[in-house]
C-alpha cells in the first residue's frame, strides 16, 4: 500500500451513527473480481434512487463537497458485513481519513490495510467538526507522525492511534511481507502444535500426522 | 486463576508475540467463498505466492448461487465470480464444493455439518457471520479480503488480543421462545456495539439446554452486537453432534479428541474483562422493527415513540424507511414476503419446527413465501422427512441451498417497498433488495407470518390440521 505521513483535505460530515458496510457499498456491487472501481458506488443507495436520480436528502454530491477527502461520521462506523469493498469504495472515491467516535472492529482492520487513516475522536469534537464542515469550506490537516489534527483556524488537537497501524501507514508496509519475515516461527509452530496435525490428506480424508 | 476458553485458544495459537504489537496467531481452518476471495487469490498471483496450507482451506459457493435452475446464471458478473473461484481453487489446490457438489451449502452450515468445525480451532472466513462456528467452542471470526490473502499466504493472522466478555443467560427460555429470540433480545437490550473489541462467551442454563443448531443461531449474530466473535464452551451436546462427521475421526482417536475438547471449557475460577446478564424467562418471541439488529421489540410490543427517545433522528429515519408509525403495534404490521433460510436459521431443526407450524395450513394469498435450506445435505434430509411436501402444499417455494434472500445477491430479491418476515440476521436498509423492508424473526414466527399475513405470537397460534 501507499505510504501516508500527513493529509490535508476538505471535510465531509456524515451525521449518522451505526453506518453499516451494506450502506457504504451495497451488495449489488460486490460481484466484481477486482479491487478497483468501487468509488462511484460508495453510499449508492443513499445517493441515488433505483433510476439513478440523485436523492435530495443526501448531500455528498453537492458541489460544495467536491474533492472532500476527510470523512467525519457517527459512532460504530463500518458495522456489519466484513466486505473490504467498503474501504476500497471509500478510498477509491477519495477519502484518505475517516474520523468517528468509534469504529466496528473488522472495518477498522480492513481500512488500515488499505492505507486509510482512521481516527477515533471524542463525540463532542466530532459534533463540533460536523457543524463547522456543513457548508463545505472546512479543512483538516492530519499529521500522522505527530498524531495531530489542525483546523483552518490553527486549533490543534492530538489523537491516539495504535503504534502498529501507524508504523505500517507511515512506511506503506504490507502485512504479508512482514509476516513472511517470521516464516521460521510459523514453521516452528506447525512442528510443535498438535492442533495443526489434525489435517486432511490429498483425498480429503482425515489423517493424524 | 483459571482461564476462559477464549484465552486458552488464543494462547495456544500464538506464533509470535511482541510488546505493543498485535499477536501473530495460527489459523486452523480457513473457509473461502466466491465474493470475498477473488482479489485475495489475485494478490497471491501478483506476488508469486502459494496457498501455504491448502489442506486447511476449504471453499464453497453460496452468496451468488441461484436457488433454482442451478445451471442458469443470468448475471454475467455473478457467473464470472463463481468461475473465478473454480479456477483459483484449481490453480492453488484448494478443495471446492461447487454449486453442484453434494457438500455445497452456506459456508457456515457446511463447516459444522462436515465436522471441519471443531472445538479449540481458530477458524476464519471472509464473512462476518463466521462467528457461527463459535457454537462448537472454536474461536471463529470474519475477516476482510486482505486478511484472506494473509491467511492464504501464511496460515496466520496479525490480531490484537481480544477482550473477553461473559454474556450469562439466567434461567431457561419459555416454551415457544427460541435461540433466535434469545440473541435478538440480547442485541435489543445491549445494542449493536456492546461487544466491540470483545469475544463473547455465552453461558448459563438456557445455553446449555440449546441444541447445536440453536447455539449456532446465537453465535451467528454475535457480530450484530459488534463482537469480534462469540462462542460457547464445548460439552456433551457438542461432542455428540460431531461424532461420525466426515472430518472427525472414529474410535480411539475420537475419544482422545473428546477429552481434549472438553478440557477447553472455561475454568470455574476464570475471570472476564466484562460480564453482563439477561434473564431468559422475560424473553418473548422477538420482531425487529427498524434498520439495524438492535431495533427489536417483543411481539406484544409496539414500535418506539420518537418523543423522549435519546436517538430521535435515528428512530425517525428508521421508521420512515420501514414505512411504519411510531407506537405502532407489531401485530398490526402486514407482510408480503417470508424468507426462511440464511446461515442463522436454515438447518434441519429450523425447517422442522417451521414445517410443524405450516402443516395443514395455507400461505396467505398476498404473501410470497420461500424456504431455502442451508445446504444440499439439509435439503436432502428435509426431503427424506417429507418437509418439502409440507411447505409446497402450503404454498411455499422450496429452493436449492444458498445465501439467497438474506442479502439478495442472486435473483431472490424483495422488491422496493416489499416487507419481509425473514429468519436472516440483518435488517439493514436495502439488504434484501433496494428499498426492501426486513423484519428479523425466528423460523416459527416467520411460518406463522406466512399463514396470517401479519406478525402473530407463535405461542397463540393453533398448530395442526384445522378440523
Amino acid at each position: 500500500m501507499e505510504a501516508i505521513k500527513e493529509h490535508k483535505g476538505k471535510v465531509y460530515p456524515l451525521d449518522r451513527g451505526n453506518v453499516d458496510t451494506d450502506q457504504i457499498i451495497p451488495k449489488q456491487f460486490l460481484k466484481r473480481v477486482e479491487r478497483t472501481g468501487f468509488g462511484q458506488f460508495v453510499f449508492n443507495n443513499w445517493r441515488f434512487d433505483d433510476e439513478g436520480n440523485r436523492r435530495p436528502d443526501f448531500d455528498l454530491d453537492d458541489e460544495k463537497f467536491d474533492g472532500a477527502s476527510v470523512l467525519i461520521a457517527g459512532e460504530n462506523f463500518g458495522c456489519g458485513s466484513s466486505r473490504e469493498h467498503a474501504p476500497w469504495a471509500l478510498l477509491d472515491y477519495g477519502f484518505r481519513v475517516i474520523i468517528a467516535p468509534s469504529f466496528a472492529d473488522i472495518f477498522y482492520n480492513n481500512a488500515f490495510k488499505n492505507g486509510i487513516i482512521l481516527i477515533k475522536a471524542d463525540e463532542s469534537q466530532v459534533k463540533e467538526w460536523m457543524k463547522k464542515s456543513a457548508d463545505g469550506t472546512f479543512n483538516l490537516h492530519i499529521d500522522l507522525e505527530k498524531q495531530e489534527i489542525a483546523d483552518d483556524e490553527g486549533t490543534v488537537i492530538t489523537f491516539n492511534i495504535p503504534g502498529y497501524h501507524k508504523e505500517n501507514l507511515l512506511n506503506g508496509w504490507d502485512d504479508i511481507s512482514l509476516t513472511l519475515l517470521l516464516d521460521d516461527k510459523i514453521k516452528d509452530y506447525e512442528d510443535r502444535q498438535p492442533q495443526s496435525a489434525k489435517v486432511l490428506d490429498d483425498d480429503g480424508i482425515y489423517k493424524k500426522v | 486463576m483459571g482461564k476462559t476458553i477464549i484465552e486458552k485458544i488464543w494462547d495456544s495459537h500464538i506464533v509470535h508475540s511482541e510488546e505493543n504489537k498485535p499477536d501473530l496467531i495460527y489459523i486452523d481452518q480457513h473457509l473461502v467463498h466466491e465474493v470475498t476471495s477473488p482479489q485475495a487469490f489475485e494478490g497471491l498471483r501478483l506476488n508469486n505466492r502459494k496457498v501455504r496450507r491448502p489442506d486447511l482451506t476449504y471453499a464453497t459457493m453460496d452468496h451468488n448461487v441461484p436457488t433454482q435452475n442451478r445451471d442458469v446464471i443470468k448475471d454475467d458478473i455473478s457467473k464470472k465470480q463463481m468461475e473465478t473461484l473454480r479456477q483459483n481453487c484449481k490453480e492453488f489446490g484448494v478443495k471446492l464444493a461447487d454449486m453442484f457438489h453434494p457438500d455445497q451449502g452456506i459456508v457456515h452450515v457446511i463447516g459444522p455439518q462436515l465436522g471441519l468445525t471443531q472445538p479449540g480451532k481458530t477458524i476464519v472466513c471472509g464473512d462476518s457471520h463466521t462467528s457461527t462456528h463459535g457454537a462448537f467452542g472454536a474461536l471463529a471470526f470474519g475477516i476482510g479480503t486482505s486478511e484472506v490473502e494473509h491467511v492464504l499466504a501464511t496460515q496466520t493472522l496479525t490480531q490484537s488480543r481480544p477482550k473477553t466478555m461473559n454474556v450469562k443467560i439466567n434461567g431457561d427460555l419459555a416454551p415457544g421462545v427460541t435461540a433466535k429470540d434469545l440473541i435478538l433480545a440480547i442485541i435489543s437490550k445491549f445494542g449493536v456495539k456492546f461487544g466491540t473489541g470483545h469475544v463473547i462467551e455465552y453461558t448459563g442454563e438456557a445455553i446449555r439446554n440449546l441444541s447445536m443448531e440453536g447455539r449456532m443461531t446465537v453465535c451467528n449474530m454475535s457480530i450484530e452486537g459488534g463482537a469480534r466473535a462469540g462462542l460457547i464452551s464445548p460439552d456433551e451436546t457438542t461432542v455428540e453432534f460431531l461424532k461420525g462427521r466426515e472430518y472427525v475421526p472414529d474410535g480411539e482417536a475420537y475419544e482422545a479428541w473428546v477429552e481434549e475438547w472438553l478440557s477447553l471449557a472455561t475454568d470455574n475460577d476464570a475471570a472476564y474483562d466484562t460480564a453482563i446478564e439477561i434473564d431468559a424467562a422475560e424473553i418473548e418471541p422477538q420482531v425487529s422493527w427498524g434498520t439495524n439488529p438492535g431495533m427489536v421489540v417483543p411481539i406484544s410490543a409496539a414500535t418506539p415513540s420518537i418523543d423522549g427517545a435519546e436517538n430521535k433522528e435515528e428512530i425517525k429515519r428508521a421508521l420512515e424507511y420501514m414505512g411504519l408509525e411510531e407506537n405502532q403495534p407489531i401485530s398490526s404490521i402486514e407482510i408480503d414476503h417470508v424468507f426462511i433460510g440464511s446461515c442463522t436459521n436454515s438447518r434441519l431443526p429450523d425447517l422442522e419446527r417451521a414445517a410443524e407450524i405450516v402443516r395443514g395450513h395455507r400461505v396467505k394469498d398476498s404473501v410470497r413465501a420461500m424456504v431455502v435450506p442451508g445446504s444440499f445435505s439439509v435439503k436432502f434430509q428435509a426431503e427424506e422427512l417429507g418437509l418439502d411436501k409440507v411447505f409446497k402444499d402450503a404454498g411455499f417455494e422450496w429452493r436449492e441451498a444458498g445465501c439467497s434472500m438474506c442479502l439478495a445477491m442472486n435473483d431472490d430479491v424483495v422488491p422496493a417497498g416489499g416487507r419481509c418476515a425473514s429468519t436472516s440476521n440483518r435488517n439493514f436498509e436495502g439488504r434484501q433488495g433496494s428499498g426492501s423492508r426486513t423484519h428479523l424473526v425466528s423460523p416459527e414466527m416467520a411460518a406463522v407470518a406466512a399463514i396470517e399475513g401479519t406478525f402473530t405470537d407463535v405461542r397463540k397460534f393453533k398448530t395442526g390440521v384445522p378440523s
